[in-house]
This record gives structure tokens, C-alpha cells and sequence, in this order.
């Protein structure tokens, strides 16, 4: 192939030469952000306190247990059994983000969230309360969300209960 | 501009003290210009890599990165400066200044216009030749004084490498100093009505190579191979006196970036371009000549992984020295042929078709010797023999 001595190092160099004139691949992450993938199951969760029926599943299902959830009894006449959640917390220091808790709402009332920049100083600050969910980001990602990935939903606009879930409570 | 320098002088001092001034004047301005453009170097040198490698490189400091040389000087500045206790203090100490005289000392004969040139020595590039190998002792003696394996490794390496390296790199000089009839830098500018490049386009490519080696640049930097001997010669040296090592090869690579100008493109002539502008415009296109050579070693250092210690001695001496010895040899038979035919008398150069038809010979030759070197030279590292492999997984 190489019929001249030194022709494979000056192919080389024509290699190199080429990225130069290329854009760099690098993202300046502060600056520049990328949008997520639409399934990311990313570093929050969007939860929809209208759609919630306190029923636990989703702290049943998490291996790590660590959504808590304090309810009351109470009663809407169109849904018949209902809690009214006092707390709804979830320690994301301790989450793996498996996402098993969305798979198990039946009510479409927790979805993962899209948000990635959640540093904080103290391990507290990880925990998300339910204050926090309430006035949080409506963000929902297509994970385990089938109706979101059929409504082409790419995580740029908040998401209000009625569009987010399978159907209305 | 120098007569200017002295008569400001003449006011108050005699003609001899003021010329001994005018040249300290010119020394000062010289060695802050060269390190203050070596500092941006550094800089050009690690955006370029970047883009190279398909990144960036540092940009945060500054618009476009501009101040990270000072912030770079600023940490080693601060840094806490080490020395060993079972070093040999003296050598420790001398070691790097010993490194950064010569790269510096080389400016004084370099041509940055017609007339800006600190002295234009009948000798030039002999003395570059012969000031730049003194930066080996400063290598050698810094990795001897270290009481470091690897820093003695290092240095060992350099000075092998530095040693071969420069018997190609004379041999190439010889040929283009055989064309000029002379070893003044000013000279050698002045002949290039053509860029040398294009005469003796071999020996352009056989000193690009050697000087990689020579200032110790990947893929010859086996010197400082941190996958081998960590840093090389300079393993123990932290703070100013390692700022001082970097700052010797930087502006090393830059002055000899400068002496390629000088023989190969015509210097601080725009190509093609008859008489001297202005000197201000002269410096200018000899910075941009003398910055792109310099690009031109960051391209082979984004692109060349290193080679081992055999193979860098084995292309000196198998190939950069015999290419390097024939060229040199044909071209001083051009040189007395076409003396001949042309009739050029003393004094004069050669007619610029002379010089045409020797660049063809010399590319012809080239292009003979590259294919001549395929067929002769067998890559050292052979195919990996194969062995049969038994049903048990066992090699055999």
C-alpha cells in the first residue's frame, strides 16, 4: 500500500488536519446544555398532587424505601377511596432512579423528571419534600410513560395533570 | 534604528559606553519581546492541540483563554520551590538557566528585518549550532544532579538523541549554506530571491525532523515520556525552576521555528516580493512565518504518537543521515556545475533557473530516495508471529 517511505506518517497528519477545521466536539456545559434524552430518568420527579390517591404503591415498590408518605382518609365522591397526602418525601440522596415507583402508580401521578443540576452542600438538601414537588417543575420524561412518547413529548414545556396522565380524575 | 538608540545615548555618555548601552537596550526589548511572545505560544500551542484533537482547549481564562499564560506563570510563581536534599545543589540549581541561555542566546543572530538584527555575525548559523548544544549540558546536568532514575534516564535519552539528531540536521545546514556561499543570516535572507524550501525541499524536510528531535517535540520525546519515566529530566524540579525548564523549550522551539524562517522561507522577505518594505512590515511577516513553522511542530505532535528509543535513533542514522549525506553531496555538485555553466561570476549568485532546476532535481531525488527507502528499510516491528493455538487454549 504505502509504495513511499513516510506516506503512512503524512496520511496521518492530513487526518489531524481535517479535525481542525471541524467544530470541536466538546460542550462548554454552563454555557451550552444539551436536551436530555426524552426517556432520562433524570435527578427529580414530577408528581401530580390531583392525581395522587395516597395509595403507597409507589413507596411499596421502592426497593430502597425511601418515599415517604403520610396520608388522612378522606372522600371525593368521583373517585370514592382517597387520602389527602400530608407528606410526600423522597430521598434522592439514596435513589438509584430505577424508576420501579413510576412503573407502579396506576394513576400516571409521579413521573421521572428531566432535571439534572441538583447539587447540593448537605445530604438534606437531596431529600425532595413535597412542598418541593408541588411548586416544582411540571417536567415529566417518557420513562415508563408510554402516552408521552405518542404525544412526541420532548421535555421543553411543563406538562399540566389532564395532559400528562392516560385519562382524567 | 540602532544609530538612534546610540545618538539618544550620545547626549549624556561617550560614543563607546553609548553603543555598549544601545546594545543592552537591544537585548532588553529582545528577550522581553521573545518571552512574552513564547508566553502565547504556549497558549497557541494548547488551543491548536485542542482543535486537533476535536476539542477546545482553555478558553475560560479571559477572552479566548488570552490571559492563561499569566495565570499559568502566576502558579508556578507561587509555587514552593523543592530541593531534594540528596540532590547536588549546585548542578540543581545552575541546570535550568544552563537550558534557557542557549534558547535565548540564539536571538541575537536571528533577522527580523534588514536592519533589526542584534548582530549580524559573519558565522550565524554556526554559532546557532554551536549555542544550542550547549543546552545539552543543561539537560544532562539537571537529570545527573536530581538523584532521580528517571531523571538521569531522561537526560540520557536527550543527549542521545540530541546527538544524532544534529549530525543530520548539520549535514542539511551544509547543503543550503553550499547554495548561499555564506553563513550569515542576513545573507541567507537576502539570497532567497525563491524560498529555499523550494530549492532544497530535502533539506527542508530532513532539519524540520531533526529540530523536532533536537527540542525534544513529540513524537520524538522520549526525553519526557510520562508513560515511561514520569518527567523526564525534570521530575523534581517544581516552581520557578521548572517554569524556567518549560521556558527554555518553548522559546528554543520558537528560535529554531525562527532559523527554518531564515534558511527555508525566505525569512523576513514576503515570497516572491522583490526589496524590503519597512521594517515594521518585515517583522510582521517574519513573526507570522516563524508562528507558523511553530504550528507546524504542534500538528506533528497532535498527530505522531512517540516512538520508541530504537526507532528514533534508527530514522536518524538509517535514514534522515543518508538522505541528508547524499543531498549534500549532490548539491555541491550542482553548485560547481551550475557555477560553471551559468558563468556566474565571484560575488554574484545563481540565476534563478539554475535554482529552479535544482529544486526539480532535489524533489526528483527525494521522491527516488523515498521509494528506494520503502523497498530497503523493513519497519522494525514485525507482524506478531501467530502460534497455533490447541484445542485446550494452549499456546504451543
Amino acid at each position: 500500500m504505502t509504495s513511499f517511505y513516510g506516506l503512512g506518517a503524512l496520511k496521518g497528519l492530513i487526518v489531524t488536519l481535517r479535525y481542525l477545521f471541524r467544530k470541536p466536539f466538546t460542550v462548554e456545559y454552563p454555557d451550552e446544555k444539551l436536551v436530555p434524552n426524552p426517556r432520562f430518568r433524570g435527578n427529580s420527579f414530577v408528581w401530580y398532587e390531583d392525581r395522587c390517591t395516597g395509595n403507597g404503591a409507589c413507596a411499596k415498590a421502592c426497593p430502597l424505601g425511601i418515599i415517604r408518605i403520610v396520608t388522612h382518609p378522606t372522600s371525593r365522591p368521583d373517585i370514592g377511596n382517597l387520602y389527602a397526602i400530608d407528606r410526600f418525601d423522597i430521598d434522592t440522596g439514596r435513589c438509584m432512579f430505577c424508576a420501579l415507583c413510576i412503573e407502579a402508580c396506576p394513576y400516571d401521578a409521579v413521573f421521572m423528571g428531566n432535571d439534572f443540576e441538583r447539587a447540593t452542600k448537605t445530604r438534606d438538601g437531596l431529600v425532595i419534600h413535597k412542598e418541593d414537588l408541588v411548586t416544582g417543575a411540571k417536567l415529566p420524561t417518557q420513562q415508563f410513560r408510554p402516552q408521552l412518547e405518542a404525544m412526541e413529548y420532548k421535555g421543553e414545556e411543563e406538562l399540566d395533570q389532564h395532559e400528562a396522565g392516560r385519562w382524567s380524575l | 534604528m540602532s544609530n538612534e538608540i546610540i545618538s539618544f545615548f550620545n547626549t549624556f555618555l561617550s560614543t563607546s559606553q553609548s553603543e555598549a548601552m544601545a546594545t543592552f537596550v537591544g537585548i532588553f526589548f529582545l528577550i522581553n519581546f521573545v518571552i512574552i511572545i513564547v508566553a502565547f505560544m504556549t497558549l497557541l500551542e494548547r488551543r491548536l492541540l485542542g482543535r486537533l484533537q476535536n476539542r477546545i482547549g482553555p478558553n475560560r481564562t479571559g477572552p479566548n483563554g488570552l490571559l492563561q499564560p499569566f495565570a499559568d506563570v502566576i502558579k508556578l510563581l507561587t509555587k514552593e520551590d523543592i530541593v531534594i536534599p540528596a540532590a547536588d545543589r549546585w548542578p540543581f540549581n545552575i541546570a535550568p538557566l544552563l537550558a534557557l541561555m542557549p534558547a535565548l542566546s540564539v536571538w541575537i543572530v536571528i533577522p527580523f528585518a534588514p536592519t533589526w538584527i542584534l548582530a549580524d555575525l559573519d558565522i550565524g548559523i554556526l554559532f546557532v549550532i554551536a549555542i544550542t548544544g550547549v543546552s545539552v549540558i543543561g539537560v544532562f546536568m539537571s537529570g545527573w544532579a536530581s538523584a532521580n532514575k528517571f531523571a538521569l534516564l531522561g537526560s540520557m535519552r536527550s543527549v542521545a538523541s540530541i546527538i544524532s539528531y544534529e549530525v543530520p540536521m548539520i549535514l542539511a545546514i551544509i547543503a543550503v549554506v553550499l547554495l548561499v556561499g555564506s553563513m550569515s543570516m542576513q545573507q541567507i535572507v537576502l539570497f532567497q530571491s525563491i524560498p529555499l524550501v523550494l530549492v532544497q525541499p530535502a533539506s527542508f524536510v530532513i532539519f524540520l525532523l531533526a529540530i523536532v528531535a533536537e527540542l525534544n517535540r513529540s513524537p520524538f520525546d522520549i526525553v519526557e515520556a510520562e508513560s515511561e519515566i514520569i518527567a523526564g529530566y525534570h521530575t523534581e524540579y517544581t516552581g520557578m525552576k521548572f517554569a524556567t525548564f518549560f521556558l527554555a523549550e518553548y522559546t528554543a522551539a520558537l528560535a529554531w521555528s525562527a532559523v527554518v524562517v531564515t534558511l527555508f522561507l525566505s525569512g523576513w522577505r514576503i515570497p516572491f516580493v522583490q526589496a524590503d518594505i519597512h521594517p515594521f512590515i518585515d517583522g510582521l511577516v517574519f513573526l507570522i512565518k516563524t508562528i507558523f513553522v511553530f504550528c507546524i511542530f504542534v500538528w506533528f505532535r497532535g498527530t505522531w504518537p512517540r516512538l520508541r528509543i530504537d526507532q528514533i535513533l534508527g530514522f536518524s542514522w538509517k535514514v534522515l543521515f543518508p538522505i541528508a549525506t547524499l543531498n549534500l553531496v549532490i548539491t555541491a555538485i550542482e553548485v560547481l556545475v551550475f557555477n560553471d555553466v551559468f558563468a556566474v561570476a565571484e560575488g554574484e549568485t545563481l540565476p534563478t533557473i539554475a535554482l529552479v532546476a535544482m529544486g526539480l532535481i532535489n524533489i526528483a531525488i527525494f521522491i527516488v530516495v523515498g521509494i528506494a527507502l520503502n523497498k530497503f528499510i523493513k519497519p522494525i516491528d514485525q507482524e506478531p508471529q501467530s502460534y497455533p493455538v490447541t484445542r485446550e487454549g494452549m499456546t504451543l
